[in-house]
């Protein structure tokens, strides 16, 4: 569904990626994980045109969005949930809906309403409430939730863990895989809290200074010595 | 000199308060030596110093003894101080009122006494609705009106203000000078309501936004003088080539924001005026254009002796040649505008593009996360605010029959953003508000005479102070929810 294939990627001189290869399949929930400044984010963000890569290929359902510029990247099917919460604080939260809806078709969106409301219960009870004034686990549902408002095929996740409550997390993750099982939207999710992660991923890459390091299956990297001790040791 | 403000981390002791007092009190003294304490005196044989020691041991005693009270008030005595404060500054007043007795000869020092009192009951009775209030407050919306109260009263003011506004020229009080003070209004309105789509909704600083003002009223002088059409027909000439204006603006302007951007657009205002005070072929520089056409009314001319063969409005309708026949013309010509500007700003808030511009406002990089072209968006926030700069110009051109570009410096630009950001950037109501203010303003102050910037001033202090948000900062929802169960409708 969405291949990337030798991506380079600078911030002027410096080298974000450096030939980064990884492919998502249809249905499938991928991981990105890896420590800080890693390159995961830059990777998510190439894939959406900011910044575009320098070289290398990036193709999304058989169509070559290496060169796109973002805004048409983002109503070919891809939708993406920034990291840190970027929802619109004076907006209200069914305002903020409306946003992630505008690149969809208008006849559905109360229907669309509606099931981003089943995964997300609280936030129908939060409608008219301004997008500032919700907390923080509210905020990145309301990120996630703005997200697929546009009924995505793709969803890319930006550390939807970040700065969360543990008991807020777990039950983030377990909506995130409700998503996936539920709609059969295809999940590429960037995280740092790993343990989580590759429970709930299918598949994981890990990523160390611009470059993929080691790939498998959720449960292999789970396992792995080195993501272990990298990662892992030292508590979830 | 410990501050007051802070002082309800920790409470000061009896003693640090007669102390503080007394600082303050010696400050006062130092500033009211030169300013109070002497005076020159003209009595014919030259300048003569006299000394005021007493209005200025007076004026320092008052300053000592209110610092005191103000202590009081935060160490927690705000109750009987409230009492006694007010029941002083309303013993004054109607002492003044029915003027019982003259309390002190002086009478700045009287009313000096008065405002200390005021003052401090005004503090009083805050600190006491703050005690009162339980702990906790909305820290992230501070300062802003409850969007409950503030609905109730919309509903009520704005229909009321907009009956005001149409039957207001032939109300008996309205003379021609108080027309044309609406006008005036009118148009620092429309200005600010034009200003509000770039700055208020799309959140992009503008700076020179009297550069379309200008460009419209140009556009409509030069059109309508050479072309010979009239003014409706010219409005959207005008128009369109000031929105041209605001593309050519915005295009260079796209990855500015904030401070870079108001520094650009600044630029931006300063080059038009230049331009148009140097190109003496299209602008006839210093000098400005005359004898623009004046509006008719459906071909009436506004004259006392029209051309031969054409009609004059009193002679069609048989009425006394009036000049005021024209002042209140164009001040339903400006109301029509301006109310056209508010109808289309409040009808496309509620359109994807409105939508798209508030959402720019708040975050751009989550705009291009949800398919939002920010170029585009930001494109038409610019021409559209320019189109209805371009609309005011073209207006305020055919008013005066005469422009030139000191019409269009850069105080222009900073009365309208001043109105925009006093008024609660992104509420109509409050450009409204903030324009009666500062445009209407310092015209009543006029009776004040020297005193009339001192009287403005302190009104734009007091606004930083009290609603550092503006009037009315409150951003209405574009949607709402139809009345839900277990919620008031």
């Amino acid at each position: 569904m969405l291949v990337v294939e030798g991506v380079h990627t600078f911030y002027g001189h410096i080298e974000a990626l450096k030939g980064v290869d990884l492919e998502v399949k249809p249905g499938e929930i991928v991981t990105l994980i890896g420590a800080n400044g890693a390159g995961k984010s830059t990777l998510l963000m190439t894939v959406c045109g900011t910044p575009q890569a320098q070289s290398g290929r990036i193709v999304f359902d058989g169509q070559d969005i290496t060169r796109l510029p973002t805004h048409q990247i983002m109503r070919s099917g891809i939708a993406q949930a920034p990291e840190g919460r970027r929802i619109f604080p004076r907006m209200t939260l069914l305002e903020n809906l409306q946003m992630g809806a505008l690149a969809a078709d208008p006849a559905h969106f109360s229907e669309d309403l509606e099931r981003v409301f089943a995964f997300f219960p609280i936030l129908k009870e939060r409608q008219t409430q301004r997008g500032g004034t919700l907390s923080g686990g509210e905020q990145q549902m309301l990120t996630i939730a703005r997200s697929l408002m546009s009924r995505p095929r793709l969803l890319l996740l930006d550390e939807p863990s970040l700065g969360l409550a543990p008991m807020i997390v777990r039950q983030i993750f377990k909506i995130i895989r409700e998503i996936n099982e539920r709609t059969g939207t295809t999940i590429l999710l960037v995280e740092q809290n790993a343990y989580h992660a590759l429970r709930l991923a299918h598949r994981g890459y890990v990523m160390v200074t611009g470059a993929i390091t080691l790939t498998g299956s959720g449960a292999e990297l789970l396992a792995n010595r080195e993501v272990r001790a990298a990662y892992l040791e030292g508590g979830h | 000199m410990a501050a007051i403000g802070a002082g309800a981390e920790r409470q000061l002791s009896f003693g640090e308060m007669i102390r503080d007092a007394a600082a303050v009190a010696l400050v006062a003294l130092g500033l009211a030596l030169p300013l109070v304490g002497f005076q020159t005196v003209d009595r014919g044989a030259g300048m003569i110093l006299e000394t005021r020691f007493g209005a200025m041991f007076y004026a320092v005693g008052v300053i000592f003894v209110g610092r005191f009270v103000l202590g009081l008030i935060d160490a927690g005595r705000g109750r009987p101080i409230l009492a006694a404060s007010g029941a002083f500054s309303a013993a004054w007043v109607l002492n003044a009122i029915f003027d019982v007795a003259p309390p002190i000869e002086h009478v700045t020092l009287g009313w000096l006494t008065w405002l200390v009192a005021m003052t401090i009951a005004l503090r009083a009775w805050f600190v006491l609705r703050r005690g009162a209030r339980p702990a906790g407050r909305d820290g992230t919306r501070a300062g802003a009106l409850p969007a409950v109260w503030l609905e109730r009263v919309g509903r009520l003011v704005v229909p009321a203000a907009l009956t005001f506004a149409v039957v207001m020229p032939f109300l008996p009080f309205a003379d021609q000078r108080l027309v044309d003070l609406g006008i005036l209004v009118l148009t620092y309105t429309m200005l600010g309501w034009g200003l509000n789509v770039v700055v208020g909704l799309a959140g992009l600083l503008d700076l020179g936004y009297v550069a379309f003002y200008a460009v419209g009223a140009y556009s409509y002088a030069l059109i309508s003088i050479n072309l010979g059409l009239n003014f409706w027909e010219t409005l959207p000439f005008a128009g369109a080539v000031a929105a041209f204006f605001g593309v050519a603006l915005g295009f260079p302007v796209l990855r500015l924001r904030g401070d870079y951007l108001a520094i650009v657009t600044l630029g931006f205002g300063e080059m038009i005026r230049l331009i148009l005070l140097n190109w003496d072929d299209l602008s006839n520089g210093a000098k400005g254009i005359g004898d623009i056409p004046r509006p008719s009314f459906f071909g009436l001319q506004f004259t006392a002796a029209p051309r031969e063969g054409v009609a004059a409005f009193h002679e069609y309708f048989d009425l006394d040649f009036s000049p005021i026949h024209r002042v209140i013309y164009l001040y339903y010509i400006i109301l029509i505008l301006a109310l056209l500007t508010n109808w289309f700003t409040l009808r496309i808030r509620k359109l994807p593009i409105g939508r798209a511009w508030e959402a720019l406002r708040e975050d751009e990089i989550a705009c291009r996360a949800l398919g939002i072209n920010p170029t585009t968006t930001k494109l038409t926030a610019f021409a559209i605010g320019a189109t209805f700069g371009g609309f005011a110009g073209s207006f305020f051109a055919t008013r005066q029959g005469f422009i030139s570009p000191e019409s269009f410096n850069f105080i222009e630009s900073a009365i309208i953003l001043a109105i925009v950001v006093l008024g609660g950037m992104g509420s109509q109501l409050g450009v409204v508000v903030a324009s009666v203010v500062l445009i209407g303003g310092p015209e009543w102050f006029r009776d004040l005479g020297t005193f009339r910037m001192v009287a403005f001033g302190a009104l734009m202090v007091a606004v930083m102070i009290w609603r550092p948000q503006g009037l009315l900062a409150h951003r209405d929802p574009t949607v709402r929810l139809p009345a839900a169960p277990g919620r008031p409708p």
